[in-house]
C-alpha cells in the first residue's frame, strides 16, 4: 500500500512515486473514502469502527475512547477510596492519642492509602487521559496496539480490586506503600499482606507499561500527515517523554517486588545480612523506580497545562522548543535523583551531595517550563474560566512544593525534616499541586469532548476554591509540626508534645478537601445529566481533537487532516485540510514517518476481540495464585499460553498472504 | 467582624506557634549540629518564600492587565516575545546560579557537620529493637561496659560519638534539638555524632517506620556536666539495690519466678534476659516502655498489668499477676534506683 | 441471583482470610483468662464429652502472627539449647515425624508447660499461657503440620533449615500418632 494511494487536497512537499509493490490486487482492496459524501462516509465509518452492543460487545471494545473511559472512571473511584482511606486516618490523628483506629489497622489504612493513591489513582489516570487524547491530538483513529491497551485495563482493574479485597480480608499490606525490608521481609511481616503488596505492584504495572508502549508508538507512527515533530501539540511530548520513563522505571520496582516476594516464598537470601544480602538493596531498587514514578504522575500534568494555557491566554503557549527540551530533560534527569530518598541510610556524604547536586539541578527544566508558561500570560488577562482557575492552584500549589523539595534535596537539612509531616507536606504540595490540580482543570476543560456537555461554571468555581482552601489548610501546617518533630506514619502522639491543635487544624482542612471531591462527583454527574451541549469547540482551543464532534465518533475523524502548525485550528479557520485514501470497510490507519510525518503505510488496526479479557483473567489468576505459592507460575503458564494464543491466532487476510 | 479577625489571628497564633519551642523541635536547637540545621533551614526558607512571591507577583500581573484579543489567536507580537525571551533566559540565569549557590552552601553545611564530633571521647552503642533502644557504653576496660535502654545519658558540651545499628528492622535515631538523623539498619553500623551544648533533657524519637508500635518508640538523651555524667555511669554500673521491705523482697522472688525473668535482665541476681531493656536501674530512668509513660509507680502497675492495652503489638507480654502480686512486683521495681 | 453469588464467595473468601490474618494481641480479653486443663487422655467411662467452648488453640493453630511470635520466642527462649532449631541433640527433633508425647496443640501446650520426664522443663510458670500456645503452634508447624500459606517463613539469620512454609507436609513423612 504505497503513499499514491491518498490524495490530499494540501499535499505535502515531497510527493511519492506510484508504486504497484506492495498494493493488494484490486480484487483485496475495498472501498475508500477519496470522494465520498459525507453521509455515506459517516455510515461506513460507523459500522467499521463502531463497539459491538451487548455486554460481550462492551466487553471485546478495543475503542481507545471506551477503554479511556473506563480507566477514568475506576481511577476516580480509586481515588475516593484512598480519600476515605486519608479522612479515617485523619480523624485519628485529630488528636493525641485518640483511640479510634488501633496501630494495625492504621498501618494498613496508611499503606493502602499509599498504593491506592500511586499505584491505583496517580499513574493511571494519567495514562487515561493519553489513552484518550492522544490518538486525537495526532489525528489518527485508534491508538497502536488496541487489544494490548484492553488487556492493560482488564490487568489494572483486576489488580487494584484484589487489592482492596485484600482490605476486607485483613490482609491489606501494612507495611507502608514503598514497604522496606526487613519490614516486609519474611521474618517481620507474617502473613500474605506483603506478598499481596509484592505480587499486586507488578501485575499492575504490566498495565502501565502496556499503555506506555502503545503511546509510544501511536506518537512516533501514527501522527496525522505535516505533524512533525516542531508540531506535536505539548501535551502528546509530555505523554511521549512520560511513556519512556515508564518503560525504563517500571522494571526496577518490578524486580525490588519481585526480588521481596522471592524472600519470602521461596527462601531466597538477597535483602539478609546473615547470608550475605543487603537490606538497602532493596531502597536502591525500590527508588531506581520511585524517583521517576513521581515524574510519571508530574509530567503529563504538565502536558495538561501546556494545553489549557493557551486556549485561556489566547495565544500560543511562548517558548515552545523549551517547553519540548525541558520535558525530555526532565525525563532523563529524574533517573538521576533516586538516593535522595536514602540520604538518612549512612551513605558515603560525597556521593550524596553529587544527587544533592541533581536534586537540585531538576529544578531548572522545571523552572523552564514555569517562566514559559507565565510568560504565555503576559500578553493580557486571560479568560477566566474554571480550566484556568485550576492551573493558577496549580502554580500557586506546585511552586510551594517543588521549592520544599529544592529544600529537601540539601543532605544536611534533609536529615532534619526526613520522614517527618514535612516531607509528607512537600509530596502531597508537588503531587496535589502538581497532578491533581491539573486533572482537576483537564477534567472541566475536556469533559465536554468526551461527553459533549459542558461542566457548571458555578459549582466549578465552588469547588476550586474549596479545593484550594481545604487543601492549604490540611497541608500547610504539616511543614510546621514536622519541623517541631512529628514523624511520618505514627498512629498517635503524645499530648505533651504539644501537636493535638495544630493536627485538629489540618484535620479539619482534610475533611474540606475530601468534601470538595464530594463537591466535583456531584458536578459530574450533574453536568453528564443535565449540562448545556457543547458543540465541537466550545472553548475555541487549536489542537485537532477539536476538529471532531463532541463526543467524538468511534471513527474519531471523518477524513484525517493533514497538519500546518502546532495549533491546527488556529491556523486553518476556515477549512481543516484533509488526506483522503483509506479504506471505509475496515479497520485502517494511516502510518507516517517518525520527524516529518510524512504518510507512508496503510496499516490494519486490530478488531475487538474478547481475547484480551481472556488473558487478563488468565495472567491475573497466576499472580494471585502466587501470593500464595510459587508453583502458580508454573500451574499458570498454561491458561496464559491458551489465551495468548488465542489472541494471537492469524486471521488470514489478504496481505498476511500477499 | 471587627473582632473576628483579631479573634482569628489569635487562634492560629495559639495553633502555629506553640510547637516552635518544645523537647523535640528541630527549630529549638540546643547542640551545634542542630544549631547549623536551623539556621540551614531558615535561610533556605526564607530564599524559596522570595522565589515563591516573585513568581505569585509574575502570575498575578497579567490578571491587572487589559484582556487580550480573543479572536486571533496566532496574531502574536514578535518584539514583545523577544523581550519575554530576554526576561526568562534572565529568570532561568537567575534560577541557575541560585541553585548552584544553595548545592553549594548545602555542601559546605554538610562538612561543618561532619566535623562536629571528630574528637569525641565517649562512644555510644546504640541498638535498635522493635519498639526500644538499647543502650551501650562503650569503655576500654571491659567491666566498665555498661548496658542500659531507651535513656541515654551524654557529658554536656562534649561531643559523643553514637555507633547506630540494628536488631531487626530498619529504625531511625532522631533528636531533632540536638541533630539530625541517621537510620539504624540490620547488618550495616551507622555513625552519628552528637553534641549538647547545655544539660538539658532532650527528646527523641524513632523516624523510620519498623512496625506496630514505630509511634512509641521514643528516647531520651539526658545531657549532664561531666562529674555528673561520670557518678551516673558509676551508679549504673553497680548491681540492682537489694530490696529491704518484705512487700519488695516478696517482689523479687516474683521476678525470678514468673516470665520476667525469661527476657529481663538485673544486674546482681540471676535475671539475666538479653532481649528486652535492662531493668536493673529502672526506677532511675524517667520514662517507661520508651518514653511511652512517665515513670511513676501507677504506670509501672498499668505497664505491667496490660502492656498490649498500653502498647498494643509490642513483644512485652501481659503476665498474669493477682493484686497483691503486682504490687510487691511494682515495688521492688520501684527501688530499683 | 449473581448479587447473591458475589456476596457468598466473598464472605467464604473473607472467613478464609480472616483466620489467618488476624492479629489478636491480647487474645486472652476474648477468651477469658485462666490455663485450659489438657487432658492427658479424652477416653472416659460412658463415652467422650463435648470438647469446651472456647477453643483456644483453634484460634492459635493456623494464625501466621502467633506462628511467627512463636518463632521469635523459640529463639529468645533458647528453645534451640536441646533442640537445636528443630533437628534435636539433647532433646528430641521437632522437625520429625515423630511425636513421643502427642502432636496436637493441646499436646504441645501441655508438654511446654508442664514440662515432661526425662529432662523437658516445665515453663509454666516462666511463660504466659498464650505465649506458649503462640510457641505450641510453632512447633507444629516445624514438622509441616502447619498450612504453608501460614506457616512463618525463613528469619533473617543464617540459614539451619528451609522456613517453615517450605517445609514439606507431614502428611508425606508418615502419619503422626
Amino acid at each position: 500500500m504505497s503513499s499514491a494511494d491518498l490524495a490530499s487536497e494540501r499535499a505535502p512537499a515531497t510527493e511519492r512515486e506510484a508504486s504497484a509493490e506492495g498494493d493488494l490486487a484490486p480484487e483485496h482492496d475495498g472501498p475508500r473514502d477519496t470522494g465520498m459524501d459525507d453521509a455515506s462516509l459517516h455510515g461506513w465509518l460507523a459500522g467499521t469502527w463502531g463497539t459491538a452492543p451487548g455486554i460481550v460487545g462492551a466487553l471485546s471494545s478495543v475503542d481507545h475512547k471506551v477503554i479511556a473511559r473506563r480507566y477514568l472512571i475506576t481511577a476516580f473511584v480509586f481515588l475516593c477510596l484512598g480519600g476515605l482511606n486519608a479522612v479515617a486516618m485523619r480523624i485519628q490523628l485529630s488528636g493525641p492519642q485518640r483511640g479510634l483506629i488501633g496501630p494495625d489497622l492504621y498501618n494498613q489504612l496508611f499503606t493502602m492509602h499509599g498504593v491506592t493513591m500511586m499505584f491505583l489513582f496517580a499513574v493511571p489516570i494519567v495514562q487515561a487521559t493519553g489513552i484518550y487524547l492522544v490518538p486525537l491530538m495526532v489525528g489518527s483513529r485508534n491508538i497502536a496496539f488496541p487489544r494490548l491497551n484492553a488487556f492493560s485495563y482488564w490487568v489494572y482493574l483486576s489488580g487494584g480490586v484484589f487489592a482492596w479485597i485484600s482490605f476486607l480480608l485483613n490482609m491489606a499490606p501494612d507495611v507502608g506503600w514503598f514497604a522496606y525490608v526487613p519490614l516486609s521481609g519474611p521474618e517481620f511481616a507474617p502473613g500474605k499482606r506483603a506478598d499481596v503488596w509484592a505480587q499486586m505492584i507488578t501485575y499492575t504495572e504490566v498495565s502501565s507499561l502496556a499503555v506506555a508502549v502503545a503511546t509510544i508508538v501511536t506518537v512516533l507512527k501514527q501522527r496525522a500527515p505535516g505533524m512533525s515533530l516542531d508540531k506535536i501539540p505539548l501535551y502528546v511530548w509530555a505523554l511521549l517523554v512520560t511513556s519512556f520513563v515508564v518503560v525504563f522505571a517500571m522494571p526496577a520496582v518490578m524486580i525490588a517486588s519481585t526480588f521481596l516476594i522471592l524472600d519470602r516464598l521461596v527462601g531466597t537470601h538477597i535483602f539478609n545480612p546473615a547470608e550475605g544480602g543487603d537490606a538497602l538493596l532493596f531502597q536502591h531498587l525500590f527508588w531506581f523506580f520511585g524517583h521517576p514514578e513521581v515524574y510519571i504522575i508530574f509530567l503529563p500534568a504538565t502536558g495538561m497545562v501546556s494545553a489549557i494555557i493557551p486556549v485561556f491566554a489566547r495565544r500560543p503557549v511562548f517558548g515552545h522548543l523549551g517547553l519540548v527540551l525541558s520535558l525530555i530533560a526532565v525525563g532523563f534527569l529524574s533517573f538521576g535523583l533516586w538516593v535522595h530518598h536514602m540520604f538518612a541510610t549512612g551513605l558515603p556524604r560525597l556521593g550524596a551531595s553529587f544527587f544533592t547536586a541533581s536534586s537540585m539541578m531538576i529544578a531548572i527544566p522545571n523552572g523552564v517550563q514555569i517562566f514559559c508558561w507565565l510568560a504565555t500570560f503576559w500578553d493580557g488577562r486571560p479568560v477566566i474560566r474554571t480550566p484556568l482557575l485550576f492551573v493558577f492552584g496549580f502554580f500557586v500549589i506546585f511552586v510551594i512544593g517543588g521549592l520544599t523539595g529544592v529544600m529537601l534535596a540539601s543532605v544536611p537539612l534533609d536529615l532534619q525534616v526526613h520522614d517527618t509531616y514535612f516531607v509528607v507536606a512537600h509530596f502531597h504540595y508537588v503531587l496535589i499541586g502538581g497532578s491533581v490540580f491539573p486533572l482537576l482543570g483537564a477534567a472541566y476543560f475536556w469533559f465536554p469532548k468526551i461527553s459533549g456537555r459542558m461542566l457548571s461554571e458555578r459549582l466549578g468555581r465552588w469547588h476550586f476554591w474549596l479545593a484550594f482552601i481545604g487543601f492549604n489548610a490540611a497541608f500547610f501546617p504539616m511543614h510546621l509540626v514536622g519541623l517541631w518533630g512529628m514523624p511520618r506514619r505514627v498512629y498517635t502522639y503524645p499530648a505533651e508534645l504539644g501537636w493535638g491543635n495544630i493536627n485538629l487544624f489540618i484535620s479539619a482542612g482534610a475533611i474540606l478537601f475530601f468534601l470538595s471531591f464530594v463537591l466535583f462527583a456531584f458536578n459530574l454527574v450533574h453536568g453528564a445529566l443535565k449540562g448545556a451541549p457543547a458543540g465541537d469547540n466550545p472553548w475555541d482551543a487549536g489542537t485537532l481533537e477539536w476538529a471532531t464532534s463532541s463526543p467524538p465518533p468511534s471513527y474519531n475523524f471523518a477524513r484525517i487532516p493533514v497538519v500546518t502548525h502546532v495549533e491546527p485550528l488556529w491556523a486553518e479557520r476556515e477549512a481543516l485540510p484533509v488526506a483522503t485514501g483509506l479504506r471505509v470497510d475496515v479497520r485502517e490507519l494511516l502510518i507516517s514517518t517518525v520527524a516529518e510525518a510524512h504518510p507512508d503505510i496503510r496499516e490494519k488496526s486490530a478488531t475487538p476481540s474478547i481475547w484480551p479479557l481472556l488473558a487478563a483473567i488468565a495472567v491475573g489468576g497466576t499472580f494471585l495464585f502466587s501470593i500464595f505459592t510459587p508453583w502458580a507460575i508454573v500451574w499458570g503458564a498454561a491458561p496464559v499460553a491458551i489465551t495468548l494464543t488465542g489472541w494471537f491466532w492469524p486471521k488470514g487476510a489478504p496481505e498476511d498472504e500477499e | 467582624m471587627k473582632r473576628l479577625l483579631p479573634m482569628a489571628f489569635a487562634a492560629a497564633g495559639t495553633v502555629f506557634l506553640q510547637g516552635c519551642a518544645g523537647w523535640q523541635s528541630a527549630l529549638d536547637p540546643k547542640g551545634p549540629a542542630a544549631s547549623e540545621l536551623a539556621w540551614l533551614i531558615w535561610f533556605f526558607a526564607g530564599l524559596c518564600a522570595v522565589v515563591w512571591v516573585l513568581v505569585m507577583i509574575a502570575l498575578a500581573a497579567p490578571l491587572m492587565m487589559r484582556a487580550r484579543a480573543q479572536a486571533q489567536p496566532l496574531a502574536v507580537d514578535a518584539g514583545a516575545d523577544d523581550r519575554k525571551l530576554r526576561v526568562v533566559m534572565i529568570a532561568v540565569g537567575l534560577t541557575t546560579a541560585i541553585l548552584v549557590g544553595l548545592t553549594l552552601l548545602s555542601f559546605f553545611a554538610d562538612r561543618t557537620l561532619a566535623a562536629i564530633g571528630s574528637d569525641a571521647v565517649l562512644t555510644v552503642r546504640v541498638t535498635g529493637h522493635q519498639w526500644w533502644w538499647e543502650v551501650r557504653y562503650e569503655d576500654a576496660t571491659p567491666s566498665r561496659i555498661l548496658t542500659t535502654a531507651n535513656e541515654i545519658h551524654i557529658p554536656s558540651g562534649e561531643p559523643v560519638r553514637l555507633l547506630l545499628t540494628s536488631n531487626d528492622v530498619i529504625h531511625s535515631f532522631w533528636i531533632p534539638s540536638l541533630a539530625g538523623k541517621l537510620d539504624l539498619i540490620p547488618g550495616h553500623m551507622n555513625v552519628l555524632d552528637i553534641k549538647a551544648d547545655k544539660p538539658g533533657v532532650y527528646r527523641g524519637q524513632c523516624a523510620e517506620f519498623c512496625g506496630a508500635q514505630h509511634a512509641n518508640m521514643g528516647t531520651f538523651i539526658i545531657a549532664e556536666p561531666r562529674a555528673k555524667f561520670d557518678a551516673w555511669w558509676n551508679d549504673q554500673l553497680q548491681p540492682a539495690a537489694a530490696p529491704t521491705a518484705d512487700e519488695a523482697k516478696a517482689g523479687e522472688e516474683l521476678f525470678l519466678r514468673r516470665p520476667c525473668v525469661m527476657c529481663h535482665r538485673i544486674g546482681g541476681t540471676p535475671a539475666g534476659g538479653t532481649v528486652a531493656p535492662d531493668l536493673t536501674h529502672i526506677a532511675s530512668r524517667q520514662t517507661l516502655a520508651a518514653g511511652t509513660l512517665t515513670m511513676s509507680r501507677g504506670n509501672l502497675a498499668a505497664w505491667i498489668a496490660d502492656p498490649q492495652g498500653i502498647k498494643p503489638g509490642s513483644n512485652m507480654p501481659v503476665v498474669e499477676f493477682s493484686g497483691d502480686e503486682l504490687n510487691a512486683v511494682v515495688a521492688y521495681l520501684e527501688g530499683l534506683k | 441471583m449473581r448479587a447473591v453469588v458475589a456476596t457468598l464467595l466473598l464472605a467464604i473468601l473473607a472467613l478464609a482470610g480472616c483466620q489467618r490474618e488476624e492479629r489478636d494481641t491480647r487474645p486472652q480479653s476474648a477468651r477469658g483468662s485462666g490455663e485450659q486443663p489438657t487432658p492427658v487422655t479424652t477416653l472416659e467411662p460412658g463415652g467422650q464429652r463435648p470438647p469446651g467452648s472456647d477453643n483456644k488453640a483453634a484460634s492459635f493453630e493456623a494464625n501466621a502472627f502467633h506462628m511467627s511470635e512463636g518463632k521469635r520466642l523459640f529463639g529468645w527462649f533458647n528453645c534451640s539449647g536441646c533442640h537445636a532449631n528443630g533437628g534435636g541433640g539433647m532433646g528430641p527433633a521437632l522437625m520429625d515425624e515423630k511425636w513421643i508425647y502427642g502432636s496436637s496443640m493441646e499436646s504441645i501446650h501441655a508438654t511446654i508447660r508442664d514440662g515432661r520426664p526425662n529432662g523437658m522443663p516445665r515453663f509454666g510458670d516462666k511463660i504466659p499461657d498464650d505465649q506458649i500456645w503462640e510457641l505450641a503452634a510453632f512447633v507444629r508447624s516445624l514438622g509441616g503440620n502447619a498450612p504453608s500459606s501460614a506457616a512463618p517463613q525463613r528469619n533473617d539469620d543464617m540459614m539451619a533449615h528451609p522456613s517453615e512454609n517450605r517445609m514439606p507436609d507431614a502428611a508425606t513423612l508418615g502419619k503422626s500418632p
